[in-house]
């Protein structure tokens, strides 16, 4: 197929956003995000096996801010990829796929990802 | 009832994508098996906030934890590889970049998954 520049029809330009499709490109850019984190973890695995003294500058790191802002982030993209995914593999059994449904399972997918964000959160601070 | 493919495509067998269903269906299959997994790795990393070297070293070591931990770092890499082998798909038309963009991601998924379940087996044999 010729790659040149041929004459295209607008699409993200004048397609207002709705719930679906941003739901949709979310899906995508939480997968991106969960790819770069579970670099994070492997990182942390392996200075588990390698000894105390490694894994207290991962420990410090994580432990640090800017480490505890990616966690959280992190935790949030988990919990959305995971909703939304779930949401995916019901689609595939066949179910819920008239609009309003979408639309319905979408807005729960969104208020689950927060809901359980925090709640691992505040679960994680308990056990501290 | 009667399939619809053709002859020549049962003969070729995989369709006009050239690879049949499988990748769509060992996405399905990791998506699914990450559902539990997930939620044990998650419930497990609650469980140990703040925990010491030793208390980790202490928990891998148990058979299951590091057999569940060993399932979830496997599944979790073959469903990466995958999820980003969609992506690339969908923004690298040009086939020489787009195939050599996948082989690297299936390889550093590959090098990820080896190292970090040889770091769970570590642990576990090693304390």
């Amino acid at each position: 197929m010729a790659n040149g520049s041929r004459p295209l029809s607008p699409h993200l330009s004048i397609y207002r956003p709705q719930l679906t499709s941003a739901l949709s490109i979310m899906h995508r850019i939480t997968g991106v995000a969960l790819n770069i984190g579970t670099l994070l973890l492997a990182w942390w695995l392996i200075a588990a096996a390698t000894g105390p003294e490694s894994f207290a500058v991962v420990q410090g790191f994580l432990g640090s801010w800017f480490g505890m802002l990616i966690l959280f982030g992190w935790t949030w993209a988990l919990m959305y990829h995971l909703c939304n995914g779930i949401r995916h593999l019901v689609w595939d059994a066949g179910y819920w796929l008239e609009l309003p449904q979408v639309y319905l399972t979408g807005w729960i997918v969104v208020g689950a990802s927060f809901g359980l964000t925090l709640l691992v959160w505040i679960a994680g601070l308990i056990a501290l | 009832m009667r399939s619809l493919r053709s002859p020549l495509s049962r003969a070729r067998g995989l369709g006009s994508a050239k690879a049949g269903t499988e990748h769509w269906w060992g996405l399905k299959l990791t998506s699914l098996a990450l559902v539990p997994l997930t939620l044990w790795f998650v419930a497990s990393v609650i469980a140990h906030a703040g925990a010491s070297h030793a208390e980790v070293v202490a928990w891998l070591s148990r058979p299951v934890n590091a057999v569940l931990m060993i399932l979830t770092l496997g599944v979790t890499f073959h469903h990466m590889a995958q999820g980003t082998r969609s992506i690339i798909e969908d923004y690298v038309h040009h086939e020489m970049a787009k195939t050599g963009t996948i082989v690297s991601v299936n390889g550093l998924c590959w090098i990820m998954a080896v190292a970090t379940i040889f770091s769970v087996l570590r642990i576990a044999f090693g304390g």
